[in-house]
């Protein structure tokens, strides 16, 4: 049949008028803050047709990498194994959050501390099996770790075992990171939850329009989550999630005889440079749930090159970090004397040797040292479950032995 | 009597034939100008404009070649002078360009060559133009020549020790290190189309098929624009009678040429550019774990392969529809078809249709003179036919394979035909029986398109083997 013009009419107005009220319902349902996608983000093929991820998706070469990066936390969470379903009443689970070190930067899921851990088929006193989750993130931000661990805790952790360094401190760099600015109002709740000393109207804050959150204004992140679905099936496929190399530059180990950190100089770091407040609000949520956090200074690369009695790293100069260290053993000490709270400084642990391309991230025999030592503490800790903060803090005695035998050896 | 707008019959059809005039202008020029603007950039200098104008050049050549006497045309007259001034007007327009510093990347992708040396070239094309014109008229000999050089040239941009060399050459002729040419260099947007349209041109000239075609006609048909990048390969007589039909916008046609685009578009860039994410391809062909899983990257490489093509198509087919051009159909539900020969009926059917006319045809009629046995006859002609279109991918030794695998496919599909008409045909009223058999047979084809498709996605015979080890656990 001919169309004449009337009809042709009619049908372009009813194409107007359908895709004006699809995009409306999108933007109804699927908020453009919090990364965008509040609704459909949870809808995966991840854990139904592909298998969860092991870690959350990132990724600056998907075609190499099948993994990308995307602001969605529904969408990042959704895809990975912590959704596969309920936990299951034998499991200890144990989520690991922290920076590309803990995601495993140039490591394979089996390398990395998550994949050592639950390669150990630890099992607690009470005969669960303890289960750890790699929910690291390679920014190294204190705000993206605790804006990930409020996701987190939806997944009824038995321990958060949360790897920090002092990259991640700068209090004036926590909200420089593209996940951060774009879920401003999750960060902006923490913010006034925990009352962060960040802005919580720095300019920096991406603050999406409603029309940003229709279908138009979400193609990105549309397309992106589109992406992760198909590159499920890669992953799938080959069980490969990020990009490696055929070879890499190694971390530096000759140094620049340059003492500034951050524009600071010697001789002390002022502690309110440092974002102690979010390390603060990490404990403080945990605690509110009633879960255990242990908090891990991560292992660093302590040079013996050039210039290494400046700095022991690229990162790091020695002035700064042994005060960044002091902070934390001060800071921490208490809070493991309170319980609930447990501290391991591994700043020391793994040889200078067992380092990549980067002064934090770990070779896999460097990974599985920092791994045997985080499975020892959380055997010491599922031995301690069961307490509740504050009434019965008091009873975790040999943890509390345990930490200030750590404090009295590092010192 | 008045039409449906309100015109009279007469006025009606004048003004028609003056929007067709019209179109026509529009789509020489835009054709013309799109094979610039489409050709994607290369690393050796100013190939951007010298691949399409020898594009250009090589249509103007063939159409000397071809647009002779048969017709009662003369050749040289003002029309020919009128569009090749036209042509040379366009492309001298393109070549200045690169003295309007904003202008000089809106056409091509880099700065177009010196005019002089655009105007020697045009010169040197209008020269042999007249002398092959002058020389070869009509003598199938010469026009076999003609079709010889194509066929050489088309093995230059297809055969990767060939094309490194060319690309070698070029980088000389342009100043630039011969040490770093590559084949990835040579990047000659269309050429594998427009060597089908000017072979046919030449084949039906010597056949006597060809109708008569201004220059302007003849370059429009070549560098047809929606059809330039992946087809569908038109013939010349069939473009030629909507060319030179009346056209006036039609709704209609408007409509479905909009449908088709948007289609296509759908299919492209949202199902293929997805599926794409994990079809198979040589990086993760090695990486699969298992069976299950490399079966699913092979569906999705099928699936992504006629996606992205069909899509293509849809474009090319809604764009020319809605310039009242009926480009031929590319795809008919192909994964459906109960056998391999219904298959190749509705997969590339342009391609197929051209192959059956100017070689498998002729192969076939050839041979039956001589007498050969009809299986041999069929065996030989399908086999060549589909180790040519296999090498016309590309001179590997993956695309002969995938050649042979479809040729020995049809001829194994013909003799099981001829078998089973005579002992196994289902009669009509079991239709139940015949349905339950055409989807079994759908079923065995497309697993046997698909497996072909693995010589077809990887680069080398060692990686298919491997890839087929995995599907089948060996």
């Amino acid at each position: 049949m001919t169309p004449d013009r009337r009809s042709v009419a009619r049908v372009v107005a009813k194409a107007l008028a359908l895709f004006v009220a699809l995009n409306l319902a999108f933007a109804l349902a699927n908020s453009p803050a919090n990364g965008g996608l509040a609704a459909l983000g949870r809808l995966s093929l991840y854990n139904a047709l592909w298998p969860g991820r092991a870690r959350l998706p990132y990724g600056d070469d998907p075609a190499r990498a099948y993994n990308l990066s995307l602001y969605s936390l529904e969408a990042m969470f959704a895809s990975h194994e912590l959704s596969r379903g309920a936990k299951p009443a034998d499991e200890f689970r144990v989520l690991l959050i922290g920076d590309s070190s803990t995601w495993g930067w140039l490591l394979k899921n089996e390398d990395t501390l998550a994949g050592l851990i639950n390669a150990m088929d630890l099992t607690t006193a009470d005969g669960r099996t303890v289960r750890a989750y790699n929910l690291g993130y390679p920014i190294m931000s204190l705000t993206k770790d605790l804006l990930l661990l409020s996701y987190a805790m939806r997944y009824q952790p038995d321990l958060i075992a949360w790897l920090v360094t002092l990259e991640s401190f700068p209090a004036d760099k926590q909200l420089d990171h593209p996940i951060v600015r774009h879920n401003a109002p999750v960060v902006r709740a923490l913010i006034a939850d925990y009352r962060l000393r960040a802005d919580p109207n720095d300019p920096s804050f991406v603050n999406p329009s409603f029309l940003d959150g229709t279908l138009v204004g979400q193609r990105r992140a549309l397309a992106d989550w589109l992406r992760l679905q198909a590159y499920g099936a890669l992953w799938g496929a080959t069980g490969i999630d990020q990009h490696y190399p055929d070879a890499y530059e190694p971390a530096q180990r000759d140094l620049e005889p340059d003492e500034s950190f951050k524009g600071m100089a010697p001789p002390s770091l002022p502690e309110q440079a440092l974002a102690f407040d979010v390390l603060d609000a990490g404990i403080g949520m945990a605690a509110e749930a009633g879960v255990p956090m242990l908090i891990v200074n991560e292992p660093i690369l302590i040079s013996q090159g050039r210039n290494s009695h400046i700095r022991y790293n690229f990162f790091y100069p020695r002035w700064a970090y042994d005060q960044y260290r002091e902070f934390m053993r001060r800071r921490l000490l208490p809070a493991t004397t309170a319980g609930g709270v447990y501290y391991l400084d591994a700043w020391d642990l793994v040889p200078q040797h067992e380092f990549t391309n980067s002064a934090v991230h770990l070779t896999p025999r460097g990974s599985r040292m920092l791994a045997g030592e985080l499975a020892a503490r959380i055997r010491l800790i599922s031995q301690r479950q069961g307490y509740r903060c504050p009434e019965d803090c008091g009873a975790d005695a040999e943890a509390q032995t345990y930490n200030r035998r750590r404090f009295a050896d590092d010192r | 009597m008045v039409t449906s707008e309100g015109h009279p019959p007469m006025a009606a059809g004048r003004f028609a034939i003056a929007q067709a005039q019209v179109r026509n202008t529009a789509l020489f020029v835009l054709s013309v100008l799109a094979i610039y603007a489409l050709q994607p950039s290369t690393p050796i200098r100013h190939m951007d404009f010298w691949f399409p104008t020898t594009s250009l050049g090589l249509a103007v050549m063939v159409w000397a070649a071809t647009a002779l006497p048969a017709a009662g045309q003369r050749p040289f007259d003002r029309t020919f002078i009128a569009d090749a001034l036209a042509l040379a007007a366009m492309v001298l327009a393109v070549a200045a360009t690169r003295y309007a510093d904003p202008l000089s990347s809106l056409v091509t992708r880099s700065p177009a060559p010196d005019v002089p040396a655009v105007v020697i070239a045009l010169a040197a094309v209008a020269g042999l133009a007249m002398l092959i014109g002058r020389l070869i008229g009509p003598r199938p000999a010469w026009t076999m020549a003609l079709v010889a050089g194509l066929i050489a040239w088309l093995i230059l941009l297809k055969h990767e020790p060939f094309t490194q060399a060319f690309a070698s050459a070029l980088r000389t002729w342009q100043g630039q290190s011969a040490a770093a040419a590559s084949a990835l260099d040579v990047r000659w947007l269309g050429f594998s189309y427009i060597f089908f349209r000017l072979v046919s041109a030449l084949r039906d000239r010597a056949a006597g098929r060809l109708p008569g075609m201004s220059l302007r006609e003849f370059v429009t048909y070549v560098v047809f624009a929606p059809a330039l990048i992946a087809g569908p390969i038109d013939r010349p007589d069939r473009f030629l009678k909507d060319l030179r039909s009346p056209f006036r916008f039609n709704l209609a046609d408007a409509t479905e040429g909009a449908r088709r685009i948007a289609t296509g578009a759908f299919k492209k860039f949202v199902v293929a550019d997805l599926i794409a994410v994990f079809a198979l391809n040589e990086v993760n062909a090695g990486q699969v774990r298992d069976a299950s899983w490399m079966w699913l990257l092979v569906y999705a490489y099928a699936f992504r392969l006629y996606f992205d093509f069909s899509g293509y198509t849809d474009i090319a087919i809604g764009v020319a529809r809605s310039f009242g051009i009926r480009l031929p159909e590319n795809f008919n539900r192909p994964y459906l078809k109960p056998n391999l020969t219904q298959f190749w009926n509705s997969w590339h059917m342009s391609l197929a249709q051209w192959f059956r006319t100017y070689y498998f045809n002729p192969l076939t009629r050839a041979l039956r003179t001589r007498a050969w046995a009809m299986p041999a006859i069929i065996f030989v002609g399908q086999a060549t036919t589909m180790l040519l279109i296999g090498l016309w991918h590309g001179i590997t030794w993956n695309f002969a394979i995938w050649g042979v695998w479809h040729g020995l496919g049809l001829f194994v599909h013909n003799r099981w035909a001829d078998f089973a008409r005579a002992r196994l045909a289902i009669p009509p009223e079991r239709r139940r029986l015949q349905q339950a058999a055409d989807a079994v047979g759908a079923l065995v084809t497309f697993h046997f398109v698909a497996l072909g498709w693995v010589w077809f996605a990887l680069p080398d015979v060692a990686l298919s083997l491997v890839v087929f080890g995995k599907l089948f656990g060996l």
